[in-house]
């Protein structure tokens, strides 16, 4: 599978990112912001980071960057499209999925492990994926989920939810929400749901020796889903 | 332009008889715009003359030592042609007047130094220190310099791996901001300062200038007064996404031999970076100063050449390099500007729209800037205080232990460094809250831990004893997760060198690090100085920043201090003698402050150390913790809090005080987790190499039980830990 992950101007995952696809089996290129096209990919991935400082509003300059148009095309011809972080930033600055990420709850700057439960019904992403409750990592300062009332009632009337924050039992609550998230939200799909953005980072924890390995199962899944 | 005389010289920082010698050495009276280059390159911060005399003294040399001190930052190899350019820095006035800025371009500019010199940076560390938690400045500013940290390195993209935190009322209107990086580089390609060749074109890149930081370096060797806040204009404003780019720019640039020599622009800007490379060089350099590109408008030579505004480079390139060196910065976005050319004057030569506006030789700014050999007061050991029975009569060892884990030097930074980004970059493999941060060297099968570390209340007590503490307990906390200690950087913080008692502090506690270091061949391969901590005249204690860096040649050998197994035994390696004066137990229960720090005996540290990392490579232990700041109960307490375990304690049946025997801060000593198959094997080793070792319990679930002493649920010691500064900082 070929996949390809986008450089923006302060991007800094990207690298790992790069090493989480091909750790995996997939054969990932790097595309340039500037650049008018994606090589030819089954999956596009938008990497963390500080795009353009994050100045504005995170995510919304590389929203209007060279390369994100035929990022929209791509996703909107049923492309895998994947925005971790900075990329889920980006995405919902594109209007590619529905809602608003602000800043956390307690105003600051949140790294560490967290729970979070998949959706695994009908997606490439978590469909048939060996552990439905997760260890990812986060590491962020605008992760704060929040969309309507009428879009969050027809985003889970279609399922598109992804994943919540929940403890390690897969308990949903308060307790587990680390940024103030509305319902927990760690991570949505858009309503074909070929694209997903989500806060916690998988390429972190992709390694016994690392804070999870949970990652693993994250691309090792995609990878099947995808062939 | 104004007439330069005596007067403006001294409002420059200048002492009377410096401005006198400029003149002799110039032979003339210095325009404005010399004088601000003089009074930036004589300060204390630039010019290291109160240090230098004693600097010259450390032990810098060393088998794995590639470049030492003198570049812009220490260079060691870890093997496989890979090394580790590292240093520590201060940021500290700036970080008062303006906590965020202040710690945020701490941080820059240490990133700066490292990639410089062609490393990729990998690691970042602090060490942050605050008056007392109930002066009304101190939670504004630890908010400030926790975000402003968090909000330049998070950006970067490195991950912030450790670091230290304390509070003492001696900072109340000083604070200290230490700053430590750590870059990954091919030994072949690793770029130095020193210019070479005739006619080399001198490239401007990064940030435009402004007039942001104007006299930070002299700021930095001035002390604090009422006014202070007036000085807030001279610090600077950092921009870690321009850094990012700068960053990459400059490690794109590095893959071919197009650099010659390069230097980041931090204290004293344009100045120091134009005379340092030319000076290292032998060689003059000129300078045209309306080509440096300028962020306002009528910016003056005086401003250019003072400026500190952040995240600018200056490079020597090879002719010829010029065009594709501006295409990479291009694509970064960044300024690319040539704006001189290396002479054969020995002089520096500034021209603006082609009138010459400066011109000194090189000379006298470098070596023929002043060197003191300051007056210095020696300290005497303080007594021995006599503690008997009688002051424990109440205590009972279960509530000194939660009053310990609680105090604001002992207590969990978790609120800290969960807003530092410590997994990017994802070859973290040991975070920050244990005995140092391991990060991975990327795609190999190595690892490199590092620690920050002071201890200011030793050195305040008796600084040549504590200036030997401090580089050994860097060395334990390195051994502790099983790598081998390699080299250290120094930050060395102090009060004003121009009092005998300040000044003595300084020389002690450097003598001391300096023992400590060549017994433990641990070279000191970089480091800075900041002189005049003090406010209204009072000094801060000695604070000695140590970071060190070590290598764990088989990333999976690498161990962590969380308890790890029911039924595992635990030792303690390194004798306790009960040194109780100078130990939190004396200072925050018995309200006693006198007294000498614990004595170090190096050939012990040594031994034990050795040891112990001998343990870990034979794969004999779990866990390890070094005792420290509140003696081995504290210790074990943080290893049942972060293993989630328990501790069932053997009968005390020692020849001391079970309180001397459980808080003494004694040093060189280790706690150790021993599976009960490994015991005997453990302790035969132990005994073989002359370590004393007292078995002190086993692991069990949930509790720590002492004796009579009263259960202790370890959920909530963990409570207790955590709570204070989450408390602290919310009301």
């Amino acid at each position: 599978m070929k996949s390809s992950v986008i450089i923006f101007p302060g991007s800094n995952c990207d690298r790992d990112m790069d090493v989480a696809l091909k750790k995996f089996g997939f054969k990932n290129k790097m595309v340039w912001h500037n650049d008018n096209v994606i090589p030819k990919s089954d999956l596009v991935v938008l990497p963390g980071g500080f795009s353009y400082g994050d100045y504005l509003r995170c995510g919304s300059i590389a929203a209007k960057s060279n390369i994100i148009n035929s990022v929209i095309e791509f996703a909107n011809k049923g492309g895998l499209v994947i925005g971790i972080c900075n990329g889920f930033q980006i995405l919902i600055e594109t209007g590619l999925v529905t809602g608003a990420l602000l800043r956390n709850k307690y105003l600051k700057f949140i790294c560490k492990n967290i729970f979070v439960k998949a959706n695994k019904t009908q997606n490439k992403y978590f469909n048939k994926i060996k552990k439905d409750i997760l260890e990812l990592h986060i590491a962020h300062n605008d992760g704060n989920y929040f969309c309507s009332k009428d879009d969050l009632k027809s985003m889970q009337d279609n399922d598109q939810i992804a994943v919540r924050y929940c403890d390690s039992n897969g308990e949903i609550s308060e307790k587990s929400n680390p940024n103030g998230s509305i319902q927990n939200i760690a991570g949505v799909f858009n309503k074909k749901k070929n694209i997903l953005g989500m806060m916690p980072h998988p390429e972190r924890v992709i390694d016994n020796c690392l804070s999870s390995n949970d990652g693993s199962h994250f691309f090792k899944n995609l990878l099947t889903n995808m062939k | 332009m104004i007439e330069v005389n005596e007067k403006i010289a001294v409002d420059h920082g200048l002492k009377k008889e410096e401005y006198k010698k400029i003149c002799e050495l110039l032979k003339r009276n210095p325009n404005l715009t010399e004088l601000g280059i003089f009074s930036a390159m004589w300060n204390e911060h630039c010019s290291y003359k109160s240090s230098k005399k004693h600097l010259k003294k450390l032990n810098t040399k060393g088998k794995k030592v590639i470049q030492g001190p003198g570049e812009n930052a220490g260079v060691i190899d870890i093997g496989d042609d890979d090394a580790i350019v590292f240093k520590i820095e201060s940021h500290n006035h700036p970080s008062f007047i303006e906590p965020y800025q202040g710690a945020a371009t701490g941080v820059g500019g240490i990133l700066r130094d490292v990639f410089t010199m062609g490393a990729r940076p990998i690691a970042n560390l602090n060490s942050i220190h605050f008056g007392s938690p109930s002066n009304k400045k101190t939670k504004s500013l630890l908010r400030g310099v926790v975000q402003g940290i968090g909000g330049y390195g998070n950006c970067i993209g490195v991950p912030t791996i450790a670091g230290q935190t304390c509070f003492d009322e001696s900072y109340n209107g000083n604070i200290l901001v230490n700053a430590m990086t750590l870059g990954l580089v091919k030994k072949d390609k690793i770029f130095y300062s020193k210019a070479a060749g005739l006619n080399k074109p001198v490239i401007y890149v990064g940030s435009k200038t402004g007039r942001d930081g104007i006299h930070g370096a002299s700021m930095a060797s001035a002390k604090f007064d009422d006014k202070i806040e007036e000085k807030k204009p001279t610090v600077q404003v950092g921009d870690p996404f321009t850094e990012k780019l700068l960053l990459e720019a400059c490690l794109e640039l590095m893959r071919d031999d197009s650099i010659i020599a390069i230097q980041d622009m931090g204290a004293a800007g344009l100045t120091s970076s134009s005379v340092e490379m030319a000076s290292k060089g032998k060689l003059g350099i000129e300078l045209h100063l309306d080509k440096v590109p300028c962020r306002e408008e009528n910016m003056s030579p005086y401003e250019i050449m003072l400026s500190e505004s952040q995240e600018r480079m200056l490079i020597v390139l090879e002719n010829g390099k010029e065009k594709k060196a501006k295409e990479i910065f291009d694509k970064w976005n960044l300024d690319f500007s040539v704006i001189g050319k290396t002479t054969n004057s020995k002089n520096i030569e500034l021209y603006f729209d082609k009138n010459k506006v400066a011109n000194i030789p090189i000379d006298l700014l470098s070596e023929e800037a002043p060197e003191y050999d300051r007056k210095w007061k020696k300290s005497k050991l303080p007594q021995k205080i006599k503690f008997t029975k009688k002051d424990f009569k109440n205590l009972k060892i279960t509530d000194v232990l939660k009053k310990i884990l609680a105090s604001p030097n002992v207590c969990s930074k978790e609120w800290i460094w969960e807003q530092y980004d410590h997994t990017v970059m994802g070859d973290t493999i040991q975070k920050p809250g244990g005995d140092a941060g391991v990060v991975r060297v990327h795609g190999s099968g190595k690892a490199v831990a590092a620690t920050v570390d002071s201890s200011a209340s030793y050195c305040y007590a008796h600084p040549l004893s504590g200036g030997k503490q401090i580089v050994c307990e860097t060395w334990r906390n390195l051994i502790c997760v099983g790598a081998d200690p390699i080299a250290i950087t120094n930050c060395l913080n102090f009060g004003n060198p121009e009092k005998a008692e300040n000044m003595g502090e300084f020389v002690e506690c450097v003598e001391g690090l300096n023992e400590a270091s060549k017994y433990l061949n641990f070279p000191v391969v970089s480091g800075n100085v900041s002189f005049y901590n003090e406010t209204k005249d009072k000094g801060i204690k000695p604070t000695p920043t140590i970071g060190g860096v070590g290598l764990i040649k088989n990333y999976k050998d690498m161990i962590t201090m969380n308890l790890k197994e029911i039924g595992n035994i635990i030792l303690v390696v390194g004798k306790t003698e009960g040194h109780l004066d100078q130990s939190i137990f004396a200072k925050e229960i018995l309200n006693e402050k006198k007294g000498p720090p614990p004595e170090i005996n190096l050939f012990n540290e040594k031994n034990n150390g050795e040891t112990i990392l001998r343990l870990i490579k034979d794969k004999l232990l779990r866990s390890v913790h070094d005792v420290s700041l509140g003696g081995i109960i504290t210790g074990i307490a943080k290893m049942c809090i972060k293993g989630k375990k328990g501790l069932n304690f053997y009968k005390f049946k020692g020849v001391i005080d079970k309180f001397e025997y459980f808080f003494s801060e004694d040093q060189g000593r280790y706690i150790i987790e021993v599976e009960k198959e490994h015991l005997e094997k453990v302790k035969k080793l132990l005994e073989n190499n002359s370590n004393h070792y007292d078995l002190i319990g086993e692991v069990i679930e949930d509790n720590i039980s002492i004796n009579d002493e009263p259960t202790l649920s370890v959920d909530k010691l963990s409570e207790f830990n955590k709570d204070w500064l989450i408390k602290y900082m919310i009301n």
